[in-house]
């Protein structure tokens, strides 16, 4: 199977290069139209800031061809945030696959989210045969509102989507590749949709 | 519910681990990718390496360790140790550290933590800072602690978050290698100051300590080096133990 990791400059990549390693996975780092759309799996990290990412999305067509994917995609933290309309941050219009606003956390708690939070999860797609109530890692100051597509949840100044699903999209706000045993199985289980 | 992270620190010099471990069926207890896996089966939250060697090879050194440590660890980590510049941290970064703590560089240039939180996003800024009380007033210091500034750190900590920092690593100096627990009521004061993350570092001695610094510390997470390394507190047991004074806490044999 051929995995490929969407590359515009998207933070820490290589721990989820290795992460899909320990999987037994190759996964290409590329930013060429064709090798993404030709590919089995397709994984739209990011970390960083939404405005950037988004200028660097267009420079290479990024923006046009993600939404036209078919094949499954899975967004990991800013990565899942893009695939939704529009974000606060910076006020930027995302790619409109999932309808919703992200929003930024409340002053009312420490923002970033920095650490381990409790999600709790539909036991189907992603999180099968993860334990519900699993502990993952988030890093994340913008969040996605409870939505239809909403597939995780968890709680940090009220309930919030850390996972969405709509058709062949996934979204996963923590980070899988930092999220120990719990975070390889969403791996694993993505790999094997 | 966002639990408290419990983190050891792991001082590399040449890229071994400086201090000894005592831990059993630990073949090489110089090997930081080795000790570093040890931590994470235990339940370490994050790990902090931070680089205290000082040869021309350094660089080069440490960004081959941080690669290492990338492959075999699925936990966040953070590098720390000279780093001075975006182009450093650029390397560590792209190596797989997921957040890198500047300290001295930051308080001789400040907008360090500007141009860092600007290229990679404030997520992944830690700005570690080493604090003493003098006549009263907390001042911060330099070079692991060596030289006295006149920046006071109620500034210092407004500052750093302004200029885009993620996080604060706060090491009091006052503390450090007493064991008798973190610095709570400075730690207190601080979370009033600023509204980013705060990690609580020097002093740990026994488990007490830890719950005392998340409840009366308001800390968000607790570092510590010797208690870990020479085996006096084992984290498993340290997990449990504020679990039961219901703070909240990641346990991984149960929801690993």
């Amino acid at each position: 199977m051929n995995t490929v990791i969407i590359d515009y400059d998207a933070g820490n990549v290589k721990s989820l290069q290795f992460a899909l390693e320990r999987l037994g996975v190759e996964a290409v780092l590329t930013d060429d139209i064709e090798l993404i759309a030709g590919a089995d799996r397709v994984i739209f990290p990011g970390q960083g800031e939404a405005v950037s990412a988004m200028k660097k999305l267009k420079k290479h067509g990024l923006d046009q061809l993600i939404p036209s994917l078919k094949q499954p995609v899975l967004g990991i933290c800013l990565g899942m945030q893009l695939l939704c309309d529009e974000t606060e941050e910076g006020q930027t219009k995302g790619l409109g696959i999932v309808p919703t606003k992200v929003v930024k956390f409340p002053d009312s708690v420490k923002v970033p989210q920095m650490g381990w939070n409790i999600v709790t999860h539909s036991n189907t797609g992603l999180f099968q045969g993860i334990q519900q109530d699993c502990y993952m890692y988030l890093v994340h100051s913008y969040f996605v509102p409870i939505e239809p597509e909403t597939s995780a949840k968890s709680n940090y100044a009220g309930e919030y989507s850390v996972a969405i699903n709509k058709n062949n999209f996934y979204g996963v706000q923590f980070h899988p590749e930092k999220s120990s045993k719990a975070g390889s199985q969403l791996l694993e289980n993505f790999l094997k949709i | 519910m966002l639990t408290k992270r419990i983190i050891p620190c792991l001082d590399i010099k040449d890229g071994r681990t400086v201090k000894g471990v005592n831990f059993v069926n630990l073949r090489d207890a110089g090997d930081p990718v080795a000790l570093a896996k040890r931590y994470t089966t235990e339940g370490a939250d994050e790990l902090v390496f931070l680089d205290i060697s000082a040869t021309e090879q350094k660089r080069k050194t440490l960004a081959d360790l941080v690669l290492r440590v990338a492959a075999a660890l699925d936990i966040p980590f953070t590098v720390g140790g000279g780093v001075s510049s975006v182009a450093d941290a650029k390397i560590l970064l792209r190596n797989g550290a997921d957040k890198i703590a500047v300290n001295s560089a930051a308080v001789r240039t400040p907008e360090l933590i500007n141009e860092l939180s600007t290229a990679f996003g404030s997520q992944c800024v830690v700005v570690a800072i080493d604090a003493k009380k003098i006549d009263g007033r907390w001042m911060v210091h330099l070079v692991g602690g060596k030289v006295p500034t006149q920046i006071e750190l109620k500034d210092w900590v407004k500052e750093v978050e302004i200029r885009g920092a993620g996080e604060i690593l706060f090491t009091s100096m006052d503390h450090d290698g007493t064991k008798n627990g973190f610095a709570n009521q400075a730690l207190a004061e601080l979370s009033t100051l600023v509204n980013i993350p705060i990690i609580a570092s020097g002093g740990a001695g026994a488990t007490n300590h830890f719950a005392d610094t998340f409840k009366l510390g308001k800390a968000d997470a607790a570092l510590a080096a010797s208690v870990f390394h020479y085996g006096e507190i084992k984290i498993p047991e340290l997990k449990k133990i504020l679990k039961q004074e219901n703070i909240a806490i990641r346990i991984t044999d149960e929801n690993s």
